[in-house]
């Protein structure tokens, strides 16, 4: 299997899909000429043309709701937000208008239609450039929130968001692009809803997503060495969510730590752990926790957005208070 | 081409409708038999009917929560319309959307919407796909001037301009943003000197004249299906009932509102059938055929069965 970066894969992704269905086009901010900030969409305009890969003004709530419109006549947009934390001027169009058109048509239109961004902190891009509302995303019935950590299942995840027929909210993470690993060869699509088990163990439970699933991994080798075998799983899409997956998996293990870069407060921990309570109170042998962002805006300096986001070093921590 | 008699009576008979559904939603609501808000469009009907009338059946059209006769002139079933209201799940939406989500694809009707200019980009997206299908089919949103200050209105009409996109923007100025006046909130109130702004050729017509309507739609028509890019018409109307039900109208006297009943556009339509020769005996009956289109719909809905609860968790995904 060839090697490749996180961009690297979004990108063929991209290429691939644009070639297999005509009526796929991409829009967004710097993404023709300039081939997106972080390189996703590199090569894409002298291929597609600017029909097919289009620069858009910084118009986020207009551009978004132009991609409805076309969804609803058959095309497939594929709109990028150059960073999550824009997604709220185009909230309406997201929330109100993409997650319901097909609910309160009684299913007469849909809406096929990705929203790609990146979102998370860890580069010092202030509160207003760092933050993850995945959390946010999966409150709203009607979207389909995917959150890939690796370039596969980045690769395979953004093509079955371009032929699921439905908005999906596709988050990738700004630390991830530059990450490497084993992309399968041509063309593979993954399913859209199905968590994986990216580490084997029996003693604790890790449930993480998007750049943290990294930490718990990491997390996982010192844990390791100190004679604790953690589980991992990656949730891979967080809406809808995979919770047979974990139940299967703290069956075994009888702990549960979720962790993840979002905040905290009303977040998919909070979420996964009540779910545990109210499917398989007998499952676990102690309380299960959460770890998330502080509930405080994103500062810059390094010391301080170290200290409000989750770090390999809490997960280890919490799993050692846990046992 | 100016319209005939034939498509002028045909309009008549169609505002009817409109009025006559308006009026049959107001007693039901009074019942309490519909659920949720109400805006009424009385006193609109010709910007409706005038602008579809130059719309094809394959053009789209994104409305507002004021959108009961956007939705019929367009095509929509009376039947499913009121059905809806009625929510019975032979409504449009199976009861899911209700009297601010109309929505029927096979007659173009892409969705009217409950929030202010959110539909505008709608049809917009829809003539970019046009655009890129190379199809010769145009879209249409309907809004009135308390949208022209929502940021998504400014984004819309500067993203129709630089793609040309084949869009025409109606906006219905009936001179109040839900109960406030609009020359109170609004800078420039002549909202298409906004649409010159962006470049756009604007207009200002009559609205509550049918003909006027029809003509500066069809000429923006004919213009986006050739390839010349988005026209803006606004269209100068009166909402002659309040905002919505319930609407103390404290924003108005009652001296404005009996002088604008002179210049409402059914019985404006009517004098000009006379003048073009048709008979009182002909406007009876095509009251009474409107009459009847609403009597079978109002039987059609009541007699509808309600959606069953499990229906509520259907349709969320395609």
């Amino acid at each position: 299997m060839p090697t490749m970066t996180y961009a690297q894969a979004l990108n063929e992704a991209l290429r691939e899909e644009m070639r297999r269905d005509p009526r796929v086009f991409i829009m967004g901010e710097d993404i023709g000429l300039h081939g997106g900030i972080f390189r996703v969409t590199k090569d894409l305009m002298p291929e597609f043309g600017p029909e097919r890969v289009r620069d858009t003004p910084i118009s986020e709530a207009g551009f978004v709701g132009l991609g409805i419109g076309a969804a609803l006549m058959g095309m497939r947009p594929v709109v990028e937000l150059l960073f999550m934390d824009f997604a709220l001027v185009s909230a309406d169009q997201i929330v109100n208008q993409a997650a319901k058109l097909h609910y309160m048509s009684g299913g007469q239109v849909s809406v096929p239609m990705v929203i790609r961004t990146q979102q998370g902190g860890g580069r010092g891009n202030g509160a207003q450039h760092s933050q993850s509302f995945d959390s946010w995303m999966a409150q709203v019935p009607g979207l389909i929130v995917i959150t890939p950590s690796t370039p596969a299942d980045a690769k395979g995840l953004l093509k079955s968001a371009i032929r699921a027929g439905n908005p999906v909210v596709f988050i990738e993470h700004k630390l991830l692009y530059n990450t490497s690993g084993e992309v399968p060869d041509g063309e593979y699509t993954l399913p859209i809803g199905k968590a994986e088990v990216k580490r084997w163990g029996r003693d604790i439970t890790i449930v993480s997503y998007s750049r943290t699933l990294l930490f718990a991994l990491e997390a996982a080798e010192t844990l390791s060495q100190k004679g604790i075998e953690a589980e991992v799983i990656d949730l891979r899409t967080i809406s809808p969510l995979d919770m047979d997956t974990i139940i299967q998996s703290v069956r075994g293990t009888a702990r549960l730590l979720v962790a993840h870069e979002s905040i905290s407060t009303c977040g998919m921990g909070a979420e996964i752990i009540t779910r545990m309570v109210e499917q398989a109170p007998d499952a676990l042998v102690s309380p299960a926790r959460r770890l998330g962002a502080k509930h405080v805006p994103i500062p810059v300096a390094e010391p301080l957005e170290n200290a409000v986001l989750p770090q390999v070093k809490d997960i280890v921590q919490a799993v050692e208070e846990m046992m | 081409m100016p319209l005939s008699i034939d498509q002028l009576s045909d309009a008549y008979r169609q505002m009817l409708v409109i009025r006559k559904f308006e009026e049959t939603v107001r007693r039901l609501y009074q019942q309490g038999k519909i659920r949720g808000s109400f805006h009424p469009c009385v006193g609109q009907e010709a910007t409706a009917v005038g602008a579809c009338l130059a719309l094809r059946r394959d053009d789209t059209m994104t409305c507002t929560y004021r959108g009961h006769g956007h939705a019929i002139a367009k095509g929509l079933s009376v039947r499913t319309a009121m059905a809806e209201m009625l929510g019975k799940a032979t409504g449009c939406s199976k009861g899911k959307g209700g009297s601010m989500h109309f929505t029927d694809p096979n007659v173009g009707l892409l969705g009217a919407n409950a929030i202010v200019a959110a539909g505008i980009p709608h049809a917009t997206g829809a003539a970019l796909a046009f655009q890129m299908q190379k199809k010769d089919s145009v879209s249409l949103a309907f809004f009135g001037e308390g949208a022209v200050n929502q940021g998504v209105f400014h984004e819309t009409l500067n993203l129709a301009a630089i793609w040309k996109l084949p869009v025409i923007l109606v906006c219905e100025n009936n001179l109040y943003s839900e109960m406030t006046p609009s020359h109170e909130t609004t800078s420039v109130v002549e909202t298409y000197q906004r649409a010159a702004a962006y470049g756009i050729p604007a207009v200002r017509v009559d609205g509550n004249d049918v003909e006027a309507m029809y003509a500066a739609v069809e000429e923006a028509a004919t213009q986006a299906r050739a390839g010349g890019g988005p026209t803006y018409i606004e269209a100068m109307t009166y909402r002659l009932w309040g905002h919505m039900m319930g609407d103390p109208e404290v924003y108005r006297t009652k001296e404005e509102v009996a002088q604008a009943w002179e210049n409402e556009p059914i019985v404006r339509l009517g004098n000009r059938l006379k003048g073009l020769g048709c008979s009182d005996a002909d406007l009876t009956r095509l009251d009474s055929e409107a009459e009847a289109i609403i009597a079978d719909a109002l039987q059609f809905a009541e007699a509808s069965p309600a959606p069953s609860p499990e229906e509520a968790f259907t349709e969320v995904f395609a």
